[in-house]
């Protein structure tokens, strides 16, 4: 039993990051019509800044996670402002070219500037805690609670303030949301910015968990599009519930059977999906 | 066939060019630089079989590309299967996986057909990894022979290979050629540029799609074979998402649903990597933004810009 | 009876686009569905050429069932159809848009291509000649080697119906052919039609103009939310009551 509830706290941390990414992920989608290859990359630089920030500035785990929020916003941002921007009207193949291209920047850049090489992130919340039998680092539990509190803001975010609204609405309707007068540049620009936050969130929680390197982001790239299409391309409570499902999925599976299996397992169900429902399980919808 | 006369001298030039290549440069390590740019030429045309003249994105190509090379390394490797039987059975067992694969992906278009083809390709690189038994793991197989000889013929030497290399090469421009100025590429256009449409005029989209996929594999596994038998070795890094994105590289730049373009692009590209050696570092750093410029602003390539690309169906025999 | 339609019902969730409808297209005559905006028409178009799997009812070709099958079936049966917004393939030229609609009368296949076999030959030189001859008939060789996305909107619907009769079809299908284009676009655009069924095509066509559709028509079929509320002759509809209802009290005019 407690081997099972070790796992299923490992298992809703990894949950927990793999929402965020999604959740990026979904936004974009949602609001662009276009899949953006290159945000893993977004995620893999959200943990690389704070690297950065922890050793070579030797900030707070707070303050570097601050500033890859920040860094990555913009960066997330200029992916439209310098690329998306220019492609708009074009067949979505072409964006979908110009994401692999940034994806392909950002991983040569980071590995000409880090190299290749695994880095260990240093977090100060290494104690463990104890509850229930059940022992979780400080860090997980940290990964929970910070991921809850992003998804919970984004929430406010997306339903109570303008902005978020005019995601939502631009997301369901682009026409209808330009001829209400949203100016539907900037609130593509702000989506991207959005997404960066998130996935630096991410990335930057799960850092002091597993090793940083270059290609961290392809993976999980590919896990948060099975999460965005089980959910709805541009649901963020499908995107919050995939990622759950899809992280306790592996983690049982890697328990209980073995880890090969867990890692076709989101495949599996991308297989799954897209025989029975070529669109996806759920139409869009914010 | 009709070609027009200046297009048929420039490749009777192009042609004599290649033949002559190996006898004339006296740097065997530039011969097989251009050898290795030949096999992922194929395995390119295979690409813009999908993407140019069928305009979906396939992001499985270096995979079917590893499939290939491991299927026939291992045929010749690991069980002493001779090369001309290796050759055909992995392009066979390649086409039977795209269609295979097919089957689920072509249910789908645009984004998440290349969703589901990266991740088929990414798949296909972890079960190449996994099975080590088989595959040799991350070490991969080495100990691929040369193709056994045929008659008088050798093929132990660089230049016999080149010229055995480039064969397939013409076979495989001619094929996609012959097929893209046909009826047959009118169909599969007409699909690119608005599937209703087609469907509406009788062309069965779905069945398109599928022989343009099974091409595209079947291409890529001639690739792979040839370059596993080449260099005498096959990794798993020759099956990747890199490699997918280097074949769309040199895709891009050379230009789609061209006649030379992917050749060109492949050479052009590879060429210039050999050259700027000392900076190989920042390869995939300089191609990223190339790509991204080149998608914005040179969508047709090269051969686009030269006025090529739209030539291949203006008023001639198809 | 060319098309017959029996008790045709399209249901997209609750909504029921097309609700228990019966049509008949006679062969040689040119029949017209009209009604105010949202009556079904283009849903009942998308039924007939396959673009849509009807909820219930019965649609035969010739006396075959045509219900549900695939668009490009359908069009080898002898059914072609032009689309609202004029579809033509983009980046193409005109006679490039019109030979690949002869295709499914060919049976070249890759090997064809590849060997570059006399049937590849002998099938390619006749797509050409036939959508030439298409395009003479729809008035519009003159542009074969111009792009599309430089001919006027005009030109684009005679063009689409070049497309759709180099295949043959024994039924075309009509969809807002005169939307967007003036009145004496219009008038040529009328004559052209009434060619196509002098030629032995059956025509059945959705249209808002009512002039048009009162001069050319043989019979029509109005649709109001779905349902057949009349048919008959042009004149019989003209004075119909319940049409000019449906309309709004508005007269039929323009």
């Amino acid at each position: 039993m407690t081997l099972f509830l070790q796992q299923f706290v490992n298992g809703i941390a990894l949950g927990s990051v793999y929402s965020l990414v999604a959740l990026g992920l979904t936004l974009v989608y949602g609001v662009l019509k276009v899949p953006n290859f290159a945000h893993g990359a977004l995620y893999m630089a959200g943990a690389y800044v704070t690297y950065v920030m922890l050793t070579s500035f030797g900030a707070s785990y707070m303050v570097a996670m601050a500033v890859s929020i920040a860094v990555l916003a913009v960066l997330g941002g200029s992916m439209e402002w310098l690329v998306f921007r220019r492609l708009e009207g074009k067949s979505p193949v072409h964006a979908m070219i110009a994401a692999l291209g940034m994806l392909f920047f950002m991983e040569g850049t980071a590995d000409v500037i880090w190299g290749p090489t695994f880095r260990q992130v240093p977090s100060p919340f290494n104690d463990v805690v104890t509850l229930l039998g059940v022992s979780i680092t400080e860090q997980r539990i940290l990964v929970i609670v910070a991921a809850v509190a992003v998804m919970v803001g984004l929430y406010l975010l997306l339903k109570r303030t303008l902005v978020g609204m005019s995601i939502e609405a631009m997301a369901q309707d682009r026409e209808g949301a330009l001829l209400v007068g949203i100016d539907t540049r900037r609130v593509a620009l702000l989506t991207f910015a959005i997404s960066g936050v998130l996935a630096a969130a991410a990335g930057s929680l799960i850092a002091p968990l597993l090793l940083v390197f270059p290609n961290m982001g392809e993976l999980i790239i590919l896990k948060a599009f099975v999460i965005v299409i089980l959910g709805g391309m541009g649901s963020v409570p499908g995107a919050i519930l995939g990622g759950y499902l899809l992280a306790l999925a592996e983690t049982m599976a890697g328990t209980y059977v073995s880890f090969a299996f867990s890692e076709l397992i989101a495949f599996a169900l991308l297989v799954l999906v897209l025989v029975v429902r070529p669109t996806g399980l759920f139409e869009k919808g914010v | 066939m009709e070609f027009p006369r200046a297009r048929g001298v420039g490749v009777s030039l192009l042609l004599l060019t290649a033949i002559v290549f190996p006898l004339i440069v006296d740097n065997p390590y530039l011969v097989s630089v251009v050898v290795t740019a030949y096999v992922t030429a194929i395995a390119v045309y295979g690409l813009d079989v999908m993407l140019g003249y069928t305009g979906q994105l396939s992001l499985a190509q270096g995979g079917f590309f590893g499939v290939g090379g491991y299927t026939a390394g291992i045929l010749m490797a690991s069980y002493d299967v001779s090369f001309w039987i290796a050759l055909p059975v992995a392009v066979a067992m390649t086409s039977a996986l795209g269609y295979l694969i097919g089957l689920a992906a072509l249910r789908t278009r645009g984004d998440y057909f290349a969703i589901f083809t990266l991740a088929v390709g990414v798949m296909i690189v972890i079960i190449i990894e996994r099975w080590e038994d088989v595959t040799g793991g991350t070490d991969g197989l080495i100990g691929v022979p040369a193709p056994s000889g045929v008659g008088p013929l050798q093929f132990d030497s660089l230049t016999a290979q080149y010229y055995l290399i480039l064969f397939f090469l013409v076979v495989t421009i001619y094929v996609v050629w012959s097929l893209m100025d046909s009826l047959v590429g009118r169909t599969f256009v007409a699909v690119r540029n608005s599937e209703e449409l087609a469907r509406a005029v009788g062309i069965d989209a779905g069945r398109t799609h599928q022989l343009a996929f099974v091409l595209s594999a079947a291409l890529a596994g001639l690739g792979g074979v040839l370059y596993a038998v080449f260099l005498g070795y096959i990794g798993p890094a020759m099956g990747g998402v890199q490699m997918t994105f280097m074949m769309l590289v040199y895709l891009m730049i050379g230009g789609v649903a061209s006649l030379a373009g992917p050749l060109l692009g492949t050479l052009l590209v590879t060429g210039l990597m050999q050259v700027l050696q000392a900076f190989a570092e920042y390869q995939m750093m300089a191609l990223g933004p190339i790509l991204v410029v080149v998608i914005i602003f040179f969508p047709h390539g090269l051969a686009g810009l030269a006025g090529h690309a739209k030539r291949l169906f203006q008023r001639r025999g198809g | 009876m060319l098309l017959r339609v029996e008790r045709l019902a399209m249901n997209f969730g609750g909504l029921k686009a097309v609700d228990d409808v019966d049509l008949d297209v006679p062969d040689g005559e040119i029949t017209a569905v009209i009604g105010p905006n949202g009556a079904g028409k283009s849903t009942f178009f998308n039924v007939v050429s396959g673009f849509c799997k009807p909820s219930a009812g019965r649609v035969a070709l010739d006396g075959v069932d045509i219900a549900g099958l695939p668009p490009h079936r359908i069009a080898r049966l002898g059914v072609a159809r032009t689309f609202q917004t004029t579809k033509l393939f983009p980046e193409a030229e005109v006679l490039d848009n019109v030979i690949v609609g002869r295709r499914l009368h060919t049976r070249s296949n890759v090997f064809d291509a590849v060997l570059r076999t006399k049937r590849l030959r002998t099938e390619a030189a006749e797509c050409r000649e036939r959508a030439k001859a298409a395009l003479a008939f729809a008035g519009v060789l003159h542009l074969e080697s111009e792009p599309v996305g430089s001919i006027s909107q005009e030109a684009c619907k005679r063009v689409a119906i070049a497309l759709a009769l180099v295949s043959e079809p024994r039924l075309l299908l009509l969809d807002e052919p005169a939307a967007g284009i003036n009145e004496e676009e219009t008038s040529g655009l009328t004559a052209l039609i009434r060619k196509v069924v002098e030629s032995g095509v059956a025509v059945c066509l959705v249209e808002h103009k009512m002039r048009m559709v009162m001069d050319l028509s043989d019979r029509i079929v109005v649709l109001n939310q779905g349902k057949k509320i009349a048919e008959g002759t042009p004149a019989e509809i003209r004075q119909d009551p319940t049409v000019i209802d449906a309309y709004l009290g508005g007269s039929s005019h323009a």
